[in-house]
Formats: structure tokens, C-alpha cells, sequence
């Protein structure tokens, strides 16, 4: 058994570093995309038909772009040829840094648009009689859809919403692609090195990917039976 | 005692019978020489986006310094070019098609490696290559890998092995970004995202060869890389043949010649051919 995983053994695989630059780039992209995607959603049903006209066509050309060429995008793109950087370039891991934020940014972009698409699912499930209620007491379209629409389609889309963010914890592989040191860069390390014990490299990953995806769906459906809007 | 030694007997034949076994089991029982002779065909590994080495042009053939080796050889061993197929080789599935049998053998900067011995066999090496640096024509701050302090940039291929020679000698006086792929690098190299990109020199002559009077070598070459010609693992035969091919491109010039067509336009100076080992 211990010559089996001798390939771990070398100090250059920080396996728990990288699992952990995982779970940073998930968490910080959730955040950022759940803020975006529900400001997305509440311009694609206001009543203003410009931001009507901004969210469509926003979300229609993110979600058709493959995820691999918009983080690429942002890299040469954005940093390398529009010179955005992200990070001080006086810092010594400013490229690290600036990779890092680069990658959260691809993500919020492309990932809002799944997360602004469940939402307005969401919005559908709540009677139009509410809406009419609210504003017949004279609220605004800002309140009406903060107060009464969003909490209640929040609630009946946290199932479809925890798709969402697995699927994001997954796309994070593809943040490696622009250099930042998450599971999938380390794992090409390893293909490079352990070409003679590739099939357990794989698996160790794999193994790795279901630590983190099975605990979150199992908490995430708890959570949506737990708010579910009876009806 | 006597026990002892009937058991590693016993044990000793059924390794090798297993081998054998597994061996002809997987080929068909044929070797690349005798492929090459009776088929007059081969199917050979070779990468399609390395400039100088192994590129698809956009006319559909296939140029580099990998492809005249391959041509060569398999010239040597009785194939016209019309009788090669070509394969991309990527870096990370290079053992899986030659164990799958899905390419009699690749040519594709494939350094010798030990790890790599154990599920492949190599011929050659046909090329020595060293790890060096590529920077803007005008720089002259970057002189070798000891002229990478006060936090340069530098670029290479992740999970390359030019990467991690970097991140493990120089990482403290260096930024490494990891992209993925060379012409990545390039892209950043000549918008000056970084200071200089790193792989093998030869590679990075190729690229230099691209684009004139913008890109320079340093030409400290800092490891040694021996690309070898990867076939399936304890065909004797074939190797012993295509080290002679290549014994024979050397002596006769194509091999400098092939080399100074392919990456030469880029001030790389041609090495010795490398001994046959």
C-alpha cells in the first residue's frame, strides 16, 4: 500500500494547498455571482425596456460562450493585452494575485447568468396577485421586488441554485488553464511526473472532487426542503 | 533453503512468462520493423502546434525538425513519406498511445525520463535540448537563470517540466505564471505581461523563428533534456533499427541540415548530435 502512493511523497505536491485554492475560488465566485445574477434578474423583469434589452442580451452571449474561452479572455485578453491588472505589480505573487482575481472574475460573469436564469424561474412561481397587492399599497418595483418577489423565489429555487454552484466548483478546474494553483494545474504536474501510476493520479482527484461536491449537494437539499415555500 | 530458491524460481518464471505473455498479447506480436517491412505503412506520434519541431501548416503537411527525424527513420526502416500517418502527440497522453498501439512510434520532444522508462522503451536520443529562456530582442537585464532576481516574470506551460525545474530552484526570486500553451507565453512575452518565457531551447527557437528581430534566446542553457524516440516497451528490434537511422542521419549531414532549416533562421546554434546511448 505505501509503494502504491509513494508519488505523493514528493514535497512539491501540495495536494491540500491546491484542494484548498479549490474551494477559495468557489466560495469567492459564488458570492460574486450570486450578487450579480440576482442584480441580472432584476433588470430582465423591470419595467425599464433598456435594462430589459441589457440583461437579455448579457445573459444570452455569457451563457453561450464556452467557460474555457472567456477565462482565457480574461488572462490575455483583459490583463495581457488591455493591461487590466488586478493586483499592486510591485508585490512579489502579483501574478498569482492577479490570476486568482482574474479567474473569480471569468466565473462571476459566466456563472451569474445560470444563477440570474434560476432566479427568474423562481420569480414565475410567485402569484402575480402578489405583486399586484404590493404595488396597489404603493410600493415601488424596487420594493416589491426586494420584499415580496426575490425572498419567495429564493426560496423555491435553492435546489436549482445548488446545481449551479456545483457545477461552479467543478468549472474552477478550468482556472488552471491561466495558471492559478488549483487541484487541476497540480494534477497536470502530477500526469507530467507519475506517468507510470496515471490511473491513481486520476482517482486520487476524483476522490478529491466528490469530498467536496457530495457534502455540499447534501447540505444545499437540506437547506432547500428546509425554506421551501409551502403552496 | 532448498524451498527458498524453488520458490523465486518459481516466482522468477512466472514474471517473465507474464511479461511475454502481455507483451505479445497487446501488439499482435509484431514489432515496428517488421510492420514497416510487411505493411509499408506506419502511424507516427508527432506534435502539431510546436513551431520549428512538429507544426500542421495550414496547408495540411507537417514541417519541423521532429518530422524530418521521423521521415528519416521511417525512410530507414523501407516507408515512403506517403506511407506515414501522422498522430498528434500531446504531451500527457504520449504512453497511452504507444501502449494502446495507437502509434507505432512518436517523435515529439519526448525527454528520456526514468519514470517514462517504465511503461515505455526509448531509441535514441536523436537531440540534446536544454532549458533556457526566451526574452524580448532588446532586453539585456536577463543574462541566465542567476539573472532572475528582483521579482521578474516569468512564463512557461503548466505542468511542464520546465515549470517545475523553475518553481523549484528559483520560485523565491521569481513570478512563474503558468498558461496553457507556449504561444500563450509568446502572446505575453510580446505584449511584456512578462519578462521572459522558459522550456527547452530548441522549442523556444522555433517560436523566435516566428517572429524576426522581436524575440531572442539568452543561450544558458540550464538542463539537459535528451528527446528520445518512444515505442512500445522491449521491442529490441526496432530500437536497434532506429538508432541506426538516426546513427545514419547524423553521419550524413540531413540531421544538421533539417536543424538549420527548421530552427536556424532564429541565431540558434546548431549542437553536436548527441552520442547514441
Amino acid at each position: 500500500m505505501s509503494t502504491l502512493f509513494d508519488f505523493l511523497d514528493n514535497p512539491n505536491y501540495d495536494l491540500l494547498g491546491a484542494f484548498w485554492m479549490t474551494i477559495k475560488l468557489t466560495f469567492f465566485s459564488a458570492i460574486g455571482s450570486l450578487i450579480w445574477g440576482t442584480i441580472l434578474v432584476g433588470m430582465r423583469v423591470s419595467p425599464v425596456p433598456i435594462m430589459r434589452a441589457f440583461g437579455t442580451a448579457y445573459v444570452n452571449i455569457f451563457r453561450n460562450t464556452p467557460l474555457t474561452v472567456i477565462i482565457v479572455f480574461t488572462s490575455l485578453g483583459l490583463s495581457s493585452t488591455l493591461g487590466l491588472n488586478l493586483a499592486s505589480s510591485e508585490s512579489t505573487t502579483s501574478l498569482e494575485d492577479n490570476a486568482f482575481r482574474l479567474a473569480i472574475l471569468g466565473f462571476v460573469a459566466y456563472t451569474a447568468t445560470f444563477v440570474c436564469e434560476s432566479l427568474r424561474s423562481g420569480i414565475n412561481t410567485v402569484p402575480v396577485g402578489q405583486a399586484e397587492a404590493a404595488r396597489a399599497l404603493g410600493l415601488g418595483f424596487v420594493q416589491v421586488l426586494t420584499l415580496i418577489v426575490l425572498p419567495q423565489a429564493f426560496r423555491s429555487v435553492i435546489a436549482p441554485l445548488a446545481n449551479v454552484m456545483i457545477a461552479l466548483l467543478k468549472n474552477t478546474t478550468v482556472a488552471s488553464i491561466i495558471g492559478v494553483a488549483e487541484a487541476s494545474l497540480l494534477m497536470s504536474d502530477m500526469v507530467e511526473n507519475e506517468s507510470d501510476s496515471l490511473l491513481l493520479v486520476f482517482l486520487l482527484f476524483a476522490a478529491g472532487f466528490v469530498v467536496l461536491v457530495l457534502p455540499l449537494g447534501l447540505l444545499l437539499g437540506w437547506v432547500a426542503k428546509k425554506v421551501e415555500v409551502k403552496r | 533453503m532448498s524451498a527458498a530458491v524453488v520458490a523465486a524460481g518459481l516466482a522468477l518464471s512466472a514474471c517473465g512468462g507474464g511479461g511475454s505473455d502481455a507483451g505479445s498479447g497487446s501488439s499482435g506480436a509484431k514489432n515496428v520493423v517488421a510492420k514497416a517491412k510487411n505493411d509499408k505503412k506506419l502511424t507516427i506520434g508527432i506534435k502539431f502546434d510546436q513551431p520549428g519541431l512538429g507544426q500542421k501548416q495550414a496547408d495540411g503537411t507537417y514541417a519541423g525538425f521532429d518530422v524530418d527525424v521521423a521521415k528519416y527513420i521511417a525512410k530507414e526502416l523501407g516507408v515512403e513519406e506517403s506511407g506515414i500517418t501522422w498522430k498528434e502527440a500531446q504531451s500527457a497522453q504520449r504512453e497511452d498511445l504507444i501502449k494502446k498501439g495507437e502509434v507505432d512510434f512518436i517523435v515529439a520532444t519526448y525527454s528520456i525520463t526514468d519514470k517514462r522508462k517504465n511503461e515505455v522503451s526509448f531509441a535514441g536520443p536523436y537531440f540534446i535540448a536544454h532549458q533556457d529562456l526566451l526574452v524580448q530582442a532588446d532586453n539585456t537585464d536577463i543574462t541566465g537563470p542567476e539573472s532572475l532576481t528582483g521579482n521578474k516574470k516569468l512564463c512557461s506551460v503548466k505542468g511542464s517540466t520546465p515549470a517545475q525545474n523553475v518553481k523549484e530552484k528559483y520560485a523565491k526570486e521569481v513570478q512563474l505564471q503558468e498558461v496553457g500553451k507556449y504561444t500563450d507565453c509568446v502572446t505575453s512575452l510580446l505584449n511584456k505581461t512578462v519578462d521572459a518565457m522558459t522550456t527547452d531551447d530548441v522549442i523556444l527557437a522555433g517560436y523566435a523563428s516566428q517572429q524576426p528581430g522581436k524575440l531572442k534566446l539568452v543561450g544558458k542553457g540550464f538542463t539537459d533534456e535528451k528527446y528520445g524516440v518512444g515505442l512500445k516497451k522491449d521491442d529490441a528490434e526496432s530500437i536497434t533499427a532506429i538508432n541506426n537511422a538516426i546513427k545514419k542521419m547524423q553521419q550524413d549531414g540531413a540531421w544538421k541540415a533539417a536543424l538549420e532549416k527548421n530552427v536556424g533562421p532564429s541565431g540558434y546554434k546548431i549542437p553536436e548530435p548527441p552520442a547514441i546511448s
